[in-house]
């Protein structure tokens, strides 16, 4: 089995930010995303409770290049005033060129 | 005044409102699933764009016009005076000053409806067109209260955006769309969806009410972190403002039951479109404050005691 290793980019966002963050990350060089609606609580409180619309957690599988890129720009664009968190992981994905189509397979 | 207060209190949907508060305290497991949640959202609003676009459309334009235009100043008065009694007397910040401005200036959906519901009861049924007066209400209001925090500086969030949001927002969306499909269809149109829209609406409400109990019972745990001051806010602003709401409604040609809506609509504050639109407009300003105050007070506030007193003064005024 040929495995390829890639980062995973997941970002949990208060859903006010769901569509920027979206074309943000295509924009940065993304392929592809998965997302799902979440509930939950942090420091501010904000929770994806009921009428409060869900947040959302959006997954993305990137080059460590485009993963560090979109982590900067959440960071600098969301952190202060929005409930957003970001972490990243390795990953060891099936069929490498499907996540970084320009890039030499990996 | 005591007879409606008693019958507005022992309704289902009070009934059903205090039942989801009393259900979070004693940590129940009830839980009403988001989607039905947002389904029955969408219902009620599509509901009552549909039946207010009917009226409308056997409504002389010139009947409208008046408490069109009244609503509209209103719109534009209440964020201002929230905004200076928050200043002035509160001590509040810009920022969360202005965003609760916007929330106190635009209209709860859920308030009106129940007002309607009252008013009704009470044998003062309101004009059939009040609806529309819910999306003139709605709109003005947030968009002075980001203005005024938009003219004091550079802000975190994009007026664009924020603009967006309280056009398109779902409930403008359905009000404005139920409404013309409303009056398009006329009511020989509407007879086939009536059933479905008009029959289940009480039902649909009630359930929708315990959902809100549920939601306003949670905020309360924030209240500590308000302050006594917001507390009174949530309670003494919607009381001044469903007054002038009575006496403007009634200036402008609403009949008593009509002007005990606008005064309940006025004085409301919004949770869905506001809090939607500010969060993108204004993200440094605290949802713990316009949440806890829209939701976790006034809502409570003029469900339970507010609407009679709008109902009783309108009879004054106009009886």
């Amino acid at each position: 089995m040929q495995t390829a290793s890639y980062r995973l980019v997941t970002i949990v966002a208060e859903r006010t930010v769901r569509d920027r963050l979206l074309n943000t990350i295509h924009r940065l060089g993304a392929t592809g995303h998965t997302m799902q609606e979440v509930q939950g609580e942090g420091t501010r409180g904000l929770s994806g409770a009921t009428w409060e619309r869900p947040s959302v957690k959006i997954e993305t599988i990137v080059t460590e290049e485009i993963a560090e890129r979109i982590a900067d720009h959440v960071a600098e664009r969301y952190f202060q005033h929005h409930s957003v968190i970001v972490y990243l992981q390795d990953v060891e994905v099936l069929r490498g060129s499907k996540y970084a189509p320009q890039n030499e397979e990996a | 005044m005591l007879d409606v207060l008693l019958a507005s209190l022992l309704s289902p949907v009070v009934l059903a409102f205090v039942l989801g508060a009393l259900a979070v305290t004693v940590k129940s497991d009830l839980e009403i699933p988001a989607p039905l949640y947002r389904a029955l959202s969408i219902y009620l609003l599509l509901a009552i764009g549909l039946k207010g676009g009917k009226a409308l459309s056997e409504t002389p334009l010139t009947e409208v016009v008046g408490p069109a235009l009244a609503t509209v100043g209103l719109g534009i008065l209440t964020p201002i005076t929230a905004y200076t009694v928050l200043r002035r007397l509160g001590r509040m910040d810009r920022t969360n000053a202005a965003a609760l401005a916007a929330h106190y200036g635009s209209v709860s959906a859920v308030t009106f409806i129940a007002a309607v519901t009252v008013a009704q009861f009470a044998g003062v049924p309101s004009e059939g067109f009040m609806p529309a007066l819910v999306a003139l209400l709605e709109v003005p209001a947030i968009i002075v209260g980001l203005m005024i925090a938009y003219a004091r500086g550079e802000r975190a969030g994009s007026w664009r955006d924020a603009m967006r949001e309280v056009v398109t927002g779902q409930s403008i969306v359905l009000l404005l769309g139920g409404m013309a499909i409303g009056w398009i269809a006329g009511s020989e149109g509407m007879a086939p969806v009536e059933p479905f829209f008009v029959s289940g609406f009480q039902g649909a409400l009630t359930l929708f009410l315990l959902e809100m109990g549920m939601a306003a019972a949670r905020r309360l745990r924030d209240l500590r972190s308000v302050g006594m001051f917001l507390v009174g806010f949530g309670i003494a602003m919607p009381i001044v403002h469903g007054a002038l709401g009575v006496w403007v409604g009634g200036l402008a040609g609403l009949s008593v039951g009509g002007a005990a809506v606008l005064g309940a609509m006025v004085s409301s504050a919004s949770y869905i479109a506001a809090p939607a639109a500010v969060r993108v407009g204004l993200p440094e300003a605290n949802p713990a404050y316009y949440l806890t105050a829209s939701l976790g007070i006034t809502f409570p506030f003029n469900l339970t005691v507010g609407i009679p007193l709008y109902l009783a003064l309108a009879k004054v005024l106009g009886g």
